[in-house]
């Protein structure tokens, strides 16, 4: 068992998927109980399923300084850092402790590949197009080496592509950093865009739903892909009214690649390690955002997890029937809205869901509930068995 | 950054014509990659790592087999058991191979894409592949830091090394470029290496690794002949000097870019 962790103080975070630009739209959304997924009208090869799409990205191109990196993931990651005074907060950050004091650590599963399909179709003899013959967008470090570019971080910088666990583990990582003086603070970004290679990718696996996802209702029958990005930053101390990320646990389930454990040994292991970082009991929780990506299986399985692990006590939602699953970002979007749940009072609803999975319909929120929440936790389990739990506690009261 | 003093205990290394960490020594002490080695077309080889199920073995996609086999031979040499060690795996590109090939089947068709093919695409797949092969349960990462990615990996396996006070394994890696991607995201060569560091000295450790931030630019790292056809590799480019600085067992520094803006050093002291 890891043993128990200082908090770390998460000093700003903001997020932007279907449901908006930032916080308040996020928080508006959640508690009008107005979901964001719309039939698919992002694929030329019509691809009958809901997705979670942000407005505007194709007339929001990056501005001239960096047009190197302009791509659909990228757009979005600008457009995001821009709500909630995020980008000023980071560079005051970098400002405050020295460029090379400030770790940048982001998360991504498709990162720029929505370009390399784009170039592909539009091949000049056996060459990518002359506009998209730019290394800067075919790496799955795009993202990582424009926000590097964007913001002049000169300490640590890495993309963790982990799938669908890539910005949970971030804050992991920025853990580790900052406890070991590595770095005194950082910026913590996930972004993944809508592209046909996961569109189509999931598709093929027959885990794609044709309406809007439903998770853990008896009916699921499969996942929504959205869109979207998040941010946060983090430092040792900050004012004591920021939340903390108290805990985190990291795990592999040691099974296959994109089917989950069957006991959900690995989701397991990641739940506990993250209770134990942050010296909590599972009594001491009061909020789950589950992963419920709505597949048959994966909700099977977390349920099973959840309703061994925890007592009726604990209140538990998914929010992907919002936002559709935003696989890489993901992590620190469903962060956002445990943190403003926290800061709000309030259980998110499991969109689309009528009847519980009878394992867990004791737990599981289906309708919105206003109550306070003090700690929470956020599941994240992807492709190749990748797990990551992160345990938060809400800030001194203002 | 601090310094991060970790210990290796466990190395591997697999290319074309050299199939381990003594067949890497002998080559530096020789001065000559045996022509036996290398046969057919260097770009086309592959190992055949024995962790993995027989049907993977040679099925699987490439990172996953180079990434596999130096792991393997990293942890057999530290005498640690797979399932136990967390991971950090990184690489440059991914699998070029497979993003040539479903940009491709994108482009024509694509309700035609494989669904084996799209789970082996995520940048995860071979630790994904080699935590199920290991039964470890501990934590596998997989990142990327463009140029950089082997000086990250470094970096972040031995943060976890001395955050978590165990032993990591870190593996790296880049295959050959295929297709139209050749040109933006070159790599002509494939090369694996991997890595078991430590936070303590034990009987079996080779070096200590004193890892840090270096002011300045990280001085270039040019490959001695024999080994001057692996600069075609970007993770190579990286981790070769480490390797050659770990053959020599004597005390030597290595400097790295670890980012855009950013440079460490390792000084490595038998």
């Amino acid at each position: 068992m890891p043993t128990r962790i200082a908090p770390l103080a998460i000093s700003a975070f903001t997020a932007t998927s279907a449901l908006g630009h930032g916080r308040g739209a996020l928080a508006d959304a959640l508690r009008a109980d107005r979901g964001g997924l719309a039939d698919n009208d992002f694929t030329r090869v019509p691809l009958p399923c809901a997705i979670g799409r942000v407005a505007g990205l194709e007339s929001m191109p990056l501005p001239e300084a960096f047009a190197e990196y302009d791509c659909r993931n990228n757009r979005l990651a600008w457009h995001g850092i821009a709500a909630d005074g995020f980008l000023d907060a980071a560079r005051a950050a970098i400002e405050r402790y020295g460029a090379d004091r400030v770790a940048l650590v982001v998360g991504t599963s498709t990162s720029a590949i929505g370009a390399t399909e784009e170039g592909y179709r539009a091949l000049d003899g056996d060459r990518l197009p002359a506009r998209l013959r730019r290394p800067v967008l075919h790496t799955p470090h795009s993202l990582g080496l424009f926000l590097e570019a964007a913001l002049g971080t000169r300490g640590p910088c890495l993309t963790v592509a982990t799938a669908c666990s890539s910005s949970a583990k971030i804050f992991a990582k920025a853990e580790r950093m900052i406890r070991l003086g590595t770095a005194d603070a950082a910026i913590l970004a996930g972004v993944d865009t809508l592209c046909d290679s996961v569109l189509f990718g999931f598709n093929a696996l027959e885990l794609v739903s044709s309406q809007r996802c439903r998770p853990f209702d008896t009916a699921r029958d499969g996942i929504s892909i959205g869109e979207a990005a998040g941010f946060a930053l983090v430092e040792r101390d900050g004012d004591a009214r920021a939340p903390r990320l108290v805990g985190y646990g990291e795990s592999s389930d040691a099974y296959h690649m994109s089917t989950p454990h069957p006991e959900g040994r690995g989701a397991r292991l990641a739940l506990a390690d993250a209770l134990a970082r942050a010296g909590l009991e599972p009594d001491d929780v009061d909020y789950i955002n589950l992963h419920g990506t709505a597949t048959p299986k994966n909700d099977e399985v977390e349920a099973a997890v959840l309703a061994d692990v925890f007592s009726a006590r604990v209140r538990a939602s998914a929010t992907k029937g919002f936002t559709g699953h935003t696989l890489g970002a993901a992590g620190i979007l469903e962060a956002a809205i445990t943190l403003l749940a926290m800061e709000q009072g309030f259980v998110p609803a499991t969109l689309n869901s009528r009847d519980a999975e009878p394992a867990v319909a004791a737990q599981l929120a289906i309708e919105r509930e206003e109550r306070p929440i003090r700690v929470a936790l956020s599941n994240s389990f992807g492709f190749g068995g990748s797990n990551c739990t992160l345990a938060f506690a809400a800030g001194t009261p203002h | 950054m601090r310094t991060l003093t970790v210990y290796v205990d466990g190395i591997g290394v697999w290319a074309p014509g050299i199939a381990d960490w003594p067949a890497l020594q002998r080559v530096l002490r020789d001065g000559d990659i045996a022509a036996r080695d290398v046969e057919g077309n260097p770009a086309n080889a592959k190992p055949a790592p024995t962790i993995l199920p027989p049907t993977e073995r040679r099925r699987a996609p490439e990172p996953v087999l180079l990434a596999s086999e130096a792991a393997s031979q990293a942890a057999a040499m530290a005498g640690r058991d797979p399932a136990t060690l967390a991971s950090v795996f990184t690489s440059t590109h991914g699998d070029l191979a497979i993003t040539d090939a479903m940009c491709a089947t994108l482009a024509a068709d694509p309700r035609e894409l494989s669904p084996t093919r799209f789970h082996n695409s995520v940048h995860n797949a071979p630790a994904g592949y080699w935590t199920v092969a290991a039964h470890c349960n501990r934590t596998a990462t997989a990142i990327s830091a463009g140029p950089a990615s082997f000086a990250a990996g470094i970096v972040e396996a031995a943060s976890e090394v001395a955050a978590d006070g165990d032993a990591v394994l870190l593996a790296a890696y880049d295959i050959v470029a295929r297709g139209p991607l050749a040109e933006v995201a070159p790599s002509g060569v494939p090369f694996a290496a991997a890595f078991v560091l430590s936070p303590t000295r034990s009987a079996g450790s080779l070096a200590q690794l004193c890892v840090y931030p270096l002011q300045g630019a990280a001085a270039p790292n040019a490959l001695t002949s024999v080994l001057a056809a692996f600069a075609a590799n970007p993770t190579a480019v990286q981790a070769l000097p480490l390797l050659v600085a770990l053959a020599r067992r004597a005390p030597a520094k290595v400097t790295l870019a670890s980012g855009a803006n950013a440079s460490i050093a390792i000084e490595v002291a038998p």
